[in-house]
């Protein structure tokens, strides 16, 4: 009797979470689930000259595999992410440590002023640091005239990526700064008591208490900066004026499919591209929610 | 150090608690401040050089120091004019389009991420593990992976080229459903919901009238975050509007950026740094002065001690 009336009440309740959670996976279905399902559906086939819309099997990734144009992107995009992903997110992590460890001068001054760039539209940063690194009349201009030196161009083949990067760093580490923080708060303040009881320095609280305190926080902030480095789109293609040569219209695996999809109207190759890099994003977020769980 | 820790919980501030005697006061550091200043200079340069340049004439722009001020000639209230007749007035329009976007996106994602977090958070159902799995999985799948076939599927039903194309996909925002999640199982106590159905009361009158109370730095959270994320929007209107009037203020910015590459095209560099200076305006506003909601909101679970 009491289990039966335990299972009929958990039925109930299985039926009242979807009312609230509903709505939500509603429209998610529509706006991430149909068109996930409706890429994979053009991945497979092909529109030719002749025959027309023809299904092809898996020829979309054998021929993405071989290409060149694509692999260049990517390269490019992985190599962002080891360097900027790791600079940034680090950064970041000082900062909030600093913040919250209770030693400056003016903390919410910088917990506010660390952060505003986040609230920058991308367009507008972009164009804000495209004109600083422009020769004509931007700040590396002005310091090559009163010096009378010629730096290098940020924009120039050599130094494009890091240039972008500083740009994605300048945008996000507040974000990040401020995730760190908040969960760094959470911690109670017993825990730090108790280890200054027993003799524990600055340094030991940050990395016995601290930081395993704060995992959760750096696998998601972790996660969301692997998303964002493969999706790399919008710095790049706003810049694309000052400098059409260095940056191409496949410089990062976004672009080109986006160039494929609207310039050349290959919707197919274009979302076979697309699904390939979101399967490789999937599996290395997944790595790192693995092993950023596993250890503990 | 006081302030920021008596606003972590809303509930804690309106009800006067004993005052605790400050554990400790910590020794400030001068080295640790002046390291910390790099980083905020360097996220504040940019914006103060967006300031000193809005204040330039286009000749003043090419001609002085970057950094400073052109001397003699303060062109911001010009500019600020011109923004907004310039192409007959085609910043009003995009500044309209923007508030349309941020309003029922921004919006509606807060409320279908607030009833969702907590669906979650505080109820068993069946798929509820599936519901997790698929939106963190989803999440990584490139924009341009949805954009394209969104925009194709959307063209079938002909939406493309309307605000809906660029209001439906804004209406969902996994972050802010893990905000609410994470948000509601520590703030809202389960006592107090069985409490509420005890006496009888509806799931969603329990939801309105216990809950949402509970869940208002939550909520300003979700919102401020979704704001930002609708206002700043650059690749879905791209793909999505053709007609100019639709614009909302990113693509409008870029393009008369681009003006200057057309042939024939008139450089109105003044315009977009002055244009740029008032687009980002009302959201540093709306984050300076919802700090105190914001911030606590992050710190989903800083209520419990």
């Amino acid at each position: 009797m009491a289990v039966q009336q335990l299972a009929v009440r958990r039925r109930r309740r299985s039926f009242r979470g979807w009312q609230f959670v509903g709505p939500f996976m509603l429209v998610f279905a529509l706006v991430f689930l149909a068109p996930i399902g409706y890429s994979i559906y053009l991945s497979l086939y092909k529109d030719r000259l002749i025959g027309g819309n023809a299904f092809v099997g898996l020829d979309n990734y054998t021929q993405a595999v071989q290409d060149a144009q694509f692999w260049s992107g990517f390269g490019r995009v992985a190599l962002f992410l080891v360097v900027q992903v790791p600079i940034m997110l680090v950064l970041a992590l000082l900062v909030a440590l600093a913040i919250d460890s209770g030693r400056l001068h003016g903390k919410a001054f910088f917990r506010v002023t660390i952060f505003m760039p986040y609230a920058v539209p991308a367009v507008v940063a972009t164009l804000m640091w495209g004109f600083m690194y422009s020769n004509q009349f931007g700040l590396v201009g002005n310091i090559n005239d009163a010096l009378n030196i010629k730096l290098p161009e940020p924009l120039g083949a050599d130094l494009a990526l890091a240039s972008i990067g500083n740009i994605v760093t300048w945008e996000f580490v507040g974000y990040n700064m401020l995730i760190f923080y908040s969960a760094l708060r959470v911690v109670p303040a017993s825990l730090y008591e108790s280890a200054e009881i027993d003799g524990a320095g600055a340094f030991r609280i940050i990395t016995a208490i601290k930081l395993p305190a704060i995992r959760g926080a750096l696998v998601i902030a972790t996660i969301f900066s692997v998303i964002g480095s493969f999706q790399l789109f919008s710095e790049p293609a706003i810049m694309r004026p000052l400098a059409r040569n260095v940056l191409t219209t496949d410089y990062t695996p976004n672009m080109y499919a986006y160039s494929l999809s609207f310039a050349g109207q290959q919707y197919n190759y274009a979302a076979t591209v697309a699904i390939i890099m979101g399967v490789i994003t999937m599996v290395i977020a997944y790595v790192v929610q693995l092993r950023g769980t596993r250890e503990k | 150090m006081t302030a920021t820790v008596q606003s972590t919980g809303r509930q804690r501030a309106a009800t006067p608690a004993p005052r605790k005697p400050y554990r400790r006061a910590k020794r400030r550091s001068t080295t640790l401040t002046l390291l910390t200043s790099l980083v905020a200079i360097y996220s504040l340069v940019p914006l103060i050089w967006l300031v000193i340049n809005a204040t330039k004439t286009p000749e003043g722009l090419l001609d002085s120091f970057g950094l400073w001020f052109d001397d003699g000639k303060f062109a911001l209230f010009d500019n600020i004019k011109q923004t907004f007749t310039y192409d007959d007035g085609a910043f009003v329009r995009w500044l309209g389009n923007t508030l349309l976007y941020v309003v029922a996106g921004a919006g509606g994602a807060t409320l279908l991420a607030t009833l969702g977090g907590y669906g979650l958070a505080k109820f068993d159902f069946v798929g509820k593990r599936g519901v997790f799995a698929t939106v963190i999985g989803a999440v990584a799948v490139p924009g341009t992976a949805l954009a394209v076939p969104t925009f194709l599927m959307f063209s079938k039903m002909n939406l493309t080229n309307t605000p809906w194309s660029v209001i439906i996909p804004s209406l969902v925002s996994p972050f802010g459903l893990y905000l609410m999640w994470t948000f509601s199982a520590q703030a809202i106590p389960d006592e107090m919901l069985e409490a509420a159905r005890i006496d009888g009361a509806g799931e969603f009158r329990t939801f309105f009238r216990v809950s949402v109370p509970l869940l208002g730095p939550g909520i300003v959270t979700v919102l401020l975050f979704t704001v930002v994320a609708t206002w700043n929007n650059y690749f879905l209107p791209l793909i999505m509007l053709k007609d100019p009037s639709w614009y909302p203020l990113t693509i409008g910015l870029n393009t008369w950026n681009d003006q200057a590459q057309t042939v024939g095209g008139q450089a109105v560099f003044n315009l977009v740094i002055t244009g740029s200076l008032i687009t980002i305006l009302p959201l540093l506003a709306a984050f300076l002065l919802l700090q105190r909601y914001w911030q606590s909101g992050l710190a989903a679970g800083s209520v419990k001690e």
